[in-house]
């Protein structure tokens, strides 16, 4: 707001102000930032934009052939291994959001409101299994689940079970299990900002007007609190639709996700247009899904109100 | 207990946060425990005491080739990234400027994108180009990744700078960039070393760019990759990935100090300020 009176200035008479605008904060700016600007867009925003371009090429054996075709998108789409990868991403990235958003929420709730002078601790130890290694915590969960694994082993040597359950690892559960683990921080975080920002008077205001513990969660909390969980879900929801890991280690043949055929296009199978357009479908189809997800969300909020 | 605002504490719910930290902790506390273990599966009753898995390590020279590339990929991507986080996290706090949240969007956006996408993208633009695949593609690819963190962390640490302080340093006499050398560096120096530990760490643990970027050089976690096909291999990636736990862990709580005292640091300058 206040920069706002300059900003028209220089726009109504931009050749008077050329010298002035240089010694601006607005000139300061752009070139303080222009390096890590600079390099975002050499090595991510053109990189996506190659990948767009290639996803309407086709290529036939080595070369390229750069005349205009959508063959690789109708590929894509309706054969059925594709579909059946994307569709099964898609289911995975859904339920993993929302049971990480969920269970993650009343952990957010417990620190903003109950954290006292160690929310910086809580925060700590919630965010340091997710900075370990990704790869390691996979791997872990491999080791737990397995058929020879610490809970099977485990649970028969307590006398629990008395055989090994095959259905632990190498099915879509241990792959939402894994990611709903890998997330945590991610979904508790944006929560937690947003329910520190919320002012407490209203809380109290909607106790003196009569409302009891669930209502005024209902009404007050969880409305105010909506731009964090949305932030979660979208933090959750799309990166997870292209996991290459979890499915590879722990997903088995019934776990199997889109990026393991999108990495195959660029590997053994060498097939970059068809890649691309693999990679280009999951993110617009995801994104949309997670745009859905936002607007029911919002939805539902209202509603309850 | 915080009645006064009408929250009142409920029973269940710190009960639900520790079992959530148990639920969080478990697969972390595993890998420790497993790499002592005297047996070369994973199973239940434990084995007994051994730390034979650990002296597997050393006579190891691929898992030491392996650990000298994350060295080097580590430290360059968290002085890169924290460099250029650091142009992008002062002109974001001490300027306004158009098109700024399209800028912090783009800064941001690995954060919100499938990291095979951005692998995938890498890939093809570095090939494209004609480059070998080698460690410096890694290091481009994870500078990359790593700046929504380091800028996340160095704007929180840049936002409550007092900016009379530069004027007041300016005006004295002192050049602009005496004035950075001696006034600002030293209120943000915690916040950079708290970002440098973080890039290292993400860089040290990160898997999909290295394993698409790193061609004949693998770094620690393409290593461990490679070694997870084979069951025999498993007792002695235990060990080695405890120890990446356990440097991790020390990074990052080093870090948090260091980020607090810059914190209270700044607290204290505004105290002084009024």
């Amino acid at each position: 707001m206040v920069a706002l009176p300059g900003s028209v200035e220089t726009e109504v008479m931009p050749k008077a102000n050329a010298r002035r605008w240089t010694s601006s904060d607005e000139a300061k700016g752009l070139a303080l930032i222009s390096p890590t600007l600079l390099y975002a867009l050499a090595l991510l925003f053109l990189p996506v934009l190659i990948v767009i371009a290639y996803s309407f090429w086709s290529q036939d054996y080595l070369t390229i052939d750069r005349s205009f075709t959508l063959e690789n998108y109708r590929i894509a789409l309706t054969e059925p291994i594709y579909r059946d990868l994307l569709w099964r991403s898609l289911t995975i990235s859904l339920v993993v959001s929302i049971i990480t958003v969920t269970f993650s929420y009343p952990v957010a709730w417990f620190i903003s409101f109950h954290g006292g002078v160690h929310k910086n601790l809580w925060l700590f130890l919630i965010t340091v299994p997710c900075w370990t290694s990704y790869l390691l915590r996979v791997m872990s969960w491999k080791v737990i689940l397995g058929y020879q694994g610490v809970l099977n082993t485990g649970l028969m040597s307590t006398g629990l079970i008395d055989k090994p359950v095959t259905t632990l690892l190498y099915n879509s559960n241990a792959v939402v299990i894994t990611l709903v683990h890998s997330w945590a921080a991610f979904a508790i975080l944006p929560i937690y900002v947003s329910l520190e920002k919320i002012d407490r008077s209203l809380i109290e205001a909607a106790h003196d007007l009569g409302d009891n513990k669930v209502w005024s969660f209902l009404r007050v909390t969880l409305p105010l609190s909506l731009p964090g969980v949305i932030s979660a879900f979208l933090i959750v929801m799309i990166p997870t639709v292209g996991d290459y890991v979890t499915p590879k280690l722990v997903g088995g043949k019934d776990g199997v996700m889109i990026a393991t055929a999108i990495q195959a296009q660029f590997g053994k199978g060498a097939n970059w247009p068809l890649g691309a357009a693999l990679s280009v479908t999951t993110m617009v189809i995801v994104s949309l899904m997670a745009g859905c997800a936002v607007l029911a969300l919002k939805f539902f909020v209202r509603r309850i109100r | 207990m915080s009645g006064r605002h009408g929250i009142q504490k409920s029973r269940w719910l710190p009960a639900y946060v520790t079992v959530y930290l148990a639920f969080l902790y478990l697969p972390i506390l595993l890998l420790p425990i497993f790499s002592f273990n005297n047996a070369a599966s994973t199973t239940f009753p434990l084995a007994g005491f051994t730390t034979k898995w650990y002296a597997s390590l050393w006579g190891n020279s691929a898992m030491l080739d392996a650990a000298r590339n994350s060295l080097i990929v580590g430290v360059t991507v968290s002085i890169l990234s924290t460099g250029l986080a650091i142009c992008a996290a002062r002109a974001i706090t001490r300027y306004r400027f158009r098109g700024q949240q399209a800028a912090t969007g783009l800064l941001m956006a690995p954060l919100f994108l499938p990291e095979i996408i951005v692998a995938v993208s890498l890939l093809m633009i570095v090939l494209q180009i004609g480059i070998e695949l080698s460690l410096a593609t890694v290091i481009l690819g994870q500078t990359v990744f790593c700046l929504p963190y380091a800028l996340s962390v160095l704007i929180s640490g840049f936002e409550g700078f007092d900016r009379s302080l530069e004027e007041a340093s300016l005006d004295l006499g002192e050049t602009a960039f005496g004035t950075f050398r001696r006034v600002t560096l030293p209120v943000v120096a915690p916040a950079i070393i708290s970002s440098l530990l973080v890039s290292f760490t993400i860089s040290l643990d990160e898997f999909i760019l290295a394993f698409f970027l790193s061609g004949t050089e693998p770094t620690l976690p393409v290593y461990i990759w490679g070694q997870l096909r084979f069951a025999a291999k498993l007792p002695s990636v235990l060990a080695l990935g405890s120890l990446m736990i356990a440097l991790s862990v020390i990074l990052l709580t080093t870090a948090e100090i260091l980020r607090r005292r810059a914190e209270r640091r700044m607290q204290a300058q505004g105290a002084v300020h009024g």
